[in-house]
């Protein structure tokens, strides 16, 4: 991937926060730890910012920090309706992974990969970044052909990606059961070693404190009510907190944007769904990869706590509740514990639901709008988490420049009047 | 979880069923050309609120016939359910219909055969 033209100019901290480090941590302890300074301040709403964002989740937060930081735009607001990061930045399963099939998705994939490689030195914040690798398996003859076509494509683009025999697998991944008289048998796999996991909550934090050292305004509590235009050009928004003018606004709301688009008087492609996950009590280490299923739309994996992570598919019908129906997990925990025998008595503490937006290709928009100076980010679906960084980088570029670049062209909301679809319904893995 | 009053079986748990999406999306016809732009309103755009959905279900795993149903998207209130090729009767089922931006797009007006267009 040639996305190294585009990182130039990434800088950390350049304000008051003072570093993280050893020596931080070390001369704090010594002084029961009184010293350590707020992460970002609570920002109140001034009048007008040269650019507002609506969505205070990961990809919001990385937006405003690269605006900062890439372009040198500072007079920026992030407006978040309830806490930072408690929407689906919260909510995922922390997986990251750049396997996609198609090249304008291993474009942006990619491209957010080789952001989170270096993300915890530019953020100075320990994000938990660990590239233990993803596995994806296949249940069947035909599942496994579909797949080498697919590890074969991804490697074209430079992205690593092998095939792994069940033998390989049950040596890579010890608890799994490899017998095939199960339900959904073990036929073999593929393996992005680069791909693995980050502490999702980390992430947000990180670029929240890096983006409000450059001098982004945070603003919680504050919920976007709707979006004020003089013609076709956007002047603000109202919000719980009153009208604060803007001169662009970038919404990344996600399983709102169809709320947003409507008071825009805009209309997108998205159905808004309810996204499951479960973690277990506490365990000893037992798994140290990512193991992912299509057929059942499953994955898992063990968090540094010890509690195993655990996905579902996506819920059938449009839901804005944040929980999900019971039969989802039900069938991926049924073939769960089929495959991790060792996973039967363990008991479930916390289950929960993040409203998605799902597009019809399961690809993103990052695109302009048709009212000058609104720009929309969302459509992530399933697996927004993973390009967090990536879709940041991209749509501070695209917002900087009133124009998209080579990796968030083809994702425009033009594509749905084309016909240039990004089709990556079950291309690489079912947690898009 | 759902218990859906399948118009047929009588009430079953969600599991049977499937949901089909947006009720009430009629494909423009040929002899009606539109543009591109509203060819793909009707095609990719979705109607998507928070609050009173009108949306297509099939009793998949039961008489797998379909029917239509208004529901809220967020308190996942069953409002109304309808049968396929009518329109829903109760007021807040009128009003999620009449809501729909869909609704008077020249897309949707392209659905109907010209001479009814009154042209």
């Amino acid at each position: 991937m040639a996305s190294s033209e585009l990182d130039r100019g990434i800088k950390g901290l350049a304000g008051r926060a003072k570093r993280y480090s050893v020596f931080a941590l070390a001369r704090n302890a010594s002084r029961y730890h009184q010293g350590w300074q707020q992460a970002w301040r609570h920002a109140e709403p001034k009048k007008s910012y040269d650019v507002i964002i609506i969505g205070g989740g990961g990809h919001g937060l990385a937006t405003a920090y690269y605006l900062a930081s890439v372009h040198g735009i500072t007079n920026v607001a992030v407006i978040e309706k309830g806490w930072l990061g408690g929407g689906n930045t919260g909510r995922n399963t922390t997986i990251i992974r750049s396997n996609y099939l198609w090249d304008e998705s291993a474009a942006i994939y990619e491209h957010a990969m080789q952001l989170w490689e270096g993300l915890a030195q530019d953020l100075n914040f320990n994000i938990m970044f660990s590239q233990r690798g993803v596995l994806t398996i296949a249940h069947s003859e035909h599942e496994l052909k579909e797949m080498s076509r697919r590890v074969h494509a991804i490697r074209l683009n430079g992205i690593d990606s092998d095939i792994l025999g069940p033998d390989e697998i049950k040596k890579f991944v010890p608890i799994i059961n490899i017998d095939q008289t199960i339900r959904y048998p073990v036929m073999g796999g593929f393996l992005q070693k680069r791909g693995g996991t980050a502490r999702h909550d980390a992430v947000a934090w990180g670029y929240a404190r890096a983006a409000d050292d450059l001098g982004v305004d945070i603003i919680q509590n504050c919920e976007v009510t709707g979006l004020r235009r003089r013609g076709r050009q956007i002047v603000g928004v109202e919000t719980s907190k009153g009208f604060i003018g803007a001169k662009k606004v970038g919404c990344v709301t996600a399983g709102h944007s169809s709320v947003l688009a409507d008071m825009a008087g805009l209309r997108l492609p998205i159905a808004s769904r309810p996204l499951q996950a479960l973690v277990s009590e506490p365990i000893k280490p037992i798994l140290d990869t990512v193991i992912m299923s299509n057929a059942v739309h499953m994955y898992i994996s063990q968090s540094d706590k010890g509690e195993m992570v655990l996905g579902a598919g996506v819920d059938k019908y449009n839901s804005y509740a944040q929980r999900g129906s019971w039969p989802v997990p039900e069938h991926m925990l049924a073939a769960a514990v089929e495959l991790f025998p060792v996973l039967s008595r363990l008991r479930m503490l916390r289950h929960w639901g993040g409203i998605v937006d799902t597009c019809p290709d399961a690809s993103p928009i990052l695109s302009k709008t048709d009212i000058e100076g609104l720009y929309f980010n969302c459509g992530w679906g399933t697996g927004g988490f993973k390009a967090t960084p990536g879709s940041g980088h991209v749509f501070a570029d695209l917002i900087a420049h009133d124009a998209p670049n080579r990796i968030a062209a083809p994702y425009a909301l033009k594509r749905f009047e084309t016909g240039f679809l990004i089709d990556e319904h079950g291309a690489a893995g079912v947690a898009h | 979880m759902l218990l859906i009053d399948c118009p047929y079986c009588g009430p079953r748990d969600e599991a049977e069923f499937a949901c089909g999406g947006e009720a009430h999306i009629a494909r423009p016809l040929a002899e009606n050309p539109i543009s591109d732009a509203e060819f793909g309103s009707y095609l990719f755009l979705r109607h998507n609120p928070k609050g009173l959905f009108t949306e297509r279900w099939v009793h998949s795993a039961g008489c797998r016939r379909w029917f239509n149903m208004v529901r809220d998207t967020l308190s996942h209130e069953i409002v109304e359910i309808y049968p396929m090729g009518s329109l829903p009767k109760s007021r807040r089922g009128k009003q999620a219909y009449a809501d729909n931006w869909r609704r008077g797009t020249p897309a949707e007006a392209a659905s109907k055969p010209q001479a009814k267009r009154g042209r």
